[in-house]
């Protein structure tokens, strides 16, 4: 095996990709070869190190250098200086706000990843996805191992029923109890499948998983099919994930080669193999019997449960149907032990739980914390906080399933149960943060506008009735709303949760119910006094010029409908029913003469 | 002639068409798959190609039919040159990615889903592209532009306009 002195670790997630890291390996290479030290430093392109703000990132072991931003520009000076002659690159190492700028920090101490608990993303921006001896390197397969060898498939049921494990997809479900619906199930065919039809709009873990650590899943899904009786398994991920599917497919092909997937695996007499479906951008199917019906070739409509995947499933077998994330704890699990995992999270959250932090945040990035962390740790502490010195106004979870969360909730711990009881939900994982900029009926029309698109029409509450929701927030942000329309939301939204088919109609109305609860002094000023507190809703807002404004015509000139008047060096003012609310007048002041109101 | 020539290269798409069918024959759940293939071939999926498909695969017209147009990935019609995609996730929007979709569509004098007459530009607006840290995000093909302003719009647009 070749030694190296130093791996330079660049992180080749969705992120960093699309700000030019593949790049960074190509010039870093052509660098490191040129001055012969090809045969000393090793280039290894990884998974999503998680902090995307700072992408492309890189950094240099054995020294853990956090390098951040990093442009092509920038790899000679490190090739040269710290590869070549070991002298950190100071200006590029990433700093937390207020340090030194001599500071080197280490992974460790860096106050994103100092509060991180890391089990699913725990090979993310470690080892090389597309290796599978750096997995291996990594405990990979041991869990497997461990699994065919040493214990019944009855054991492996009730080593994960014990850890706690629920489903990270958003349910919340039990996933030991699954598991043994499923291998109750008496049937000669079984399948295993992964929902990687990760649709939530801000959600981006599983692609993640999937991106940087795809053995993981491929070893959870074979011993679940194990525990379960199963030799047969699918994963149905968005084709709109082009890396992922291309490194799943790669390790497949490369645990089919180590004898881990296929045939007797291992010489236990135990046969696995593993089948990848593209999803086809339709949201409704990451609803299980949706997902199931896609798999089949049909239209990705749901059906009435029971009978439940465990019993009729894909292709009419008992199915065990879990999502990426909760596979990717399941090796660990059986490795380490249920008594290991319970000693994170909660009683009734045991583990860890992965979110996608975005929006108005400084760290935007993805983010694995133990269970019952409270969210102002993640919004703050991690998270770094809202930037501009704007002030915080909500936090969106569980996307449009989910609901809003005001300041003064931030001190819940994050939890299945407590994140239901104030009216979101755990979701998949987008947490998306909103200052007082975002208008929160807006926000609710957002979602509403989403659903009503993804509504795959099967059953008239979702189809009809979300619409009819939309229509009247629709008309409230538009200034044209009117009294009694509150009422009628809630009295649709309560309709809705309780007729619909499936699970993306039953939840549909939150986003509307948990704005109305936390922000309905918002719903009744766009209503009553036709104003948008926020200042964003276009019918609802005017610019208007200030006694700030120096004359400098810098407005006037970029007003496209030439509303803007005035005499150079006075004081200018905009014509109201000229002006279209485009905002270029606001962007091009200099002087902060221009407000909105 | 060019007439001619099209048609033989659609010809010679079906006979691919065909083989990607004889692959997947016998699997289950095939359809899908069968289409995302046509998908790639054609750039979308005509009635013609469909009833091809319905054809070799012993299914009905309808049944290819209603699978092709519940999903977003299939086209019935070309797109552009270029298909432009703007995020519509949450991340995005909250950031600002409606402005920068008004921009485009006024520039383009196209709406969402739409293909301008020259063939060149298709713009369209996207689910979450799982790209949050750039955002508000968009991709033109493969290339990915990030952290934009309505104001970056016309500069980013200019160099496609030429190719």
């Amino acid at each position: 095996m070749e030694i190296f002195r130093s791996h330079v670790l660049v992180c080749g997630g969705t992120g960093c990709t699309s700000s030019g890291s593949v790049k960074l390996v190509d010039r870093l290479n052509d660098q490191l070869g040129e001055l012969g030290l090809d045969k000393e430093v090793k280039v290894i392109k990884t998974g999503c190190f998680g902090l995307c703000e700072a992408g492309p990132v890189v950094i240099v072991y054995p020294e853990g250098t956090f390098y951040s931003h990093v442009q092509t520009e920038d790899v000679d000076e490190i090739v040269s200086e710290h590869l070549l002659k070991g002298r950190v690159v100071r200006r590029l190492v990433y700093q937390d706000k207020g340090d030194h700028p001599s500071v080197g920090k280490s992974l460790s101490d860096i106050e994103f990843y100092k509060h991180q608990t890391r089990v699913a993303l725990r090979n993310c921006g470690v080892i090389d996805p597309e290796n599978i001896d750096e997995y291996i390197a990594f405990d990979g397969y041991r869990a497997l191992t461990k699994a065919l060898t040493e214990m019944t498939p009855q054991d492996v049921i009730d080593e994960v029923s014990r850890s706690g494990l629920r489903g990270r997809g958003g349910g919340g479900f039990p996933t030991g109890t699954k598991w043994k619906f499923a291998a109750a199930s008496k049937d000669d065919k079984k399948y295993v499948v992964c929902n990687a039809d990760e649709g939530d709009p801000g959600a981006f873990m599983d692609r993640s998983v999937l991106e940087g650590d795809p053995h993981a899943i491929l070893e959870a899904m074979a011993i679940c099919g194990y525990a379960i009786g199963a030799d047969e398994g699918y994963i149905y991920v968005r084709a709109e994930y082009p890396i992922a599917v291309k490194r799943l497919n790669l390790a497949i092909e490369q645990a089919h080669e180590y004898g881990l997937l296929g045939q007797n695996i291992l010489g236990t007499g135990f046969n696995f193999d593993l089948h990848i479906r593209l999803g086809a951008g339709a949201f409704v199917c990451g609803e299980e019997t949706a997902l199931m019906a896609s798999i089949e070739g049909h239209r990705g409509e749901p059906r009435p449960r029971p009978p439940f995947p465990a019993v009729k499933g894909l292709f009419g077998k008992p199915t065990n149907i879990n999502n990426v994330e909760t596979y990717a704890n399941v090796a660990q699990i059986i490795l380490r032990g249920a008594d290991w995992f319970r000693t994170m999270g909660t009683e009734r959250s045991a583990g860890t739980k992965v979110f996608a932090l975005g929006g108005k945040i400084n760290n935007t990035g993805l983010v694995e914390v133990p269970m019952g962390t409270p969210l102002r740790t993640v919004i703050y502490d991690i998270g770094g906080g809202i930037p501009h010195g704007r002030r915080f106004k909500a936090v969106q979870t569980g996307g449009p399933s989910g609901g809003c969360i005001p300041a003064r909730l931030l001190d819940v711990p994050i939890e299945y149960d407590s994140l239901i009881e104030i009216g979101s939900m755990m979701g998949s994982g987008g947490m998306i943060v909103m200052d007082e900029d975002n208008c929160m009926v807006d926000i609710a029309r957002f979602f509403l506008d989403f659903t009503v698109d993804e509504s795959c029409g099967k059953c008239t509450p979702c189809r009809i009735g979300t619409r009819r929701m939309l229509e009247i927030l629709n008309r409230i942000v538009e200034g044209k709303g009117e009294e009694g329309d509150i009422e009628k939301l809630e009295r649709l939204a309560t309709t809705i949760a309780k007729t619909s088919l499936c699970g993306l109609g039953q939840t549909a109305p939150n986003p509307v119910l948990s704005t109305l609860r936390y922000f309905r002094d918002e719903y009744e000023a766009h209503i009553r006094d036709k104003r948008c507190p926020a200042h964003h809703c276009r019918s609802l807002m005017q610019y208007q010029i200030i006694d700030k404004c120096r004359g400098c015509t810098a407005c006037a000139r970029v007003c496209p409908v030439h509303a803007v008047s005035g005499e150079v060096r006075k004081p200018h003012a905009i014509d109201q029913d000229k002006c279209i609310k485009c905002g270029a007048c606001y962007d091009a002041c200099r002087f902060d003469a221009i407000i909105k109101a | 002639m060019s007439e001619h020539c099209e048609n033989c290269e659609h010809q010679d798409k079906l006979l691919k068409l065909r083989d990607i069918i004889e692959q997947k024959r016998g699997e289950q759940g095939a359809l899908m798959p069968v289409l995302q293939g046509a998908q790639e071939l054609f750039g979308c999926v005509p009635m013609d190609v469909q009833k091809f498909i319905a054809q070799e695969m012993h299914v009905t017209l309808s049944e290819v039919y209603g699978v092709a147009t519940f999903y977003s990935q299939f086209a019935l019609e070309p797109k552009g040159k270029y298909v432009i995609s703007v995020c519509m996730g949450t991340a995005c929007y909250v950031k600002g990615s409606q402005a920068v979709l008004d921009k485009l569509g006024e520039v383009l004098g196209l709406k969402s889903g739409e293909t301008s007459a020259d063939g060149k530009f298709t713009l369209s607006a996207t689910r979450c592209l799982g790209a949050c840290g750039l955002a508000p995000v968009m991709t033109i093909n493969e290339d990915v532009h990030g952290r934009l302003t309505p104001e970056a719009i016309p500069g980013i647009l200019a160099t496609y306009q030429e190719g």
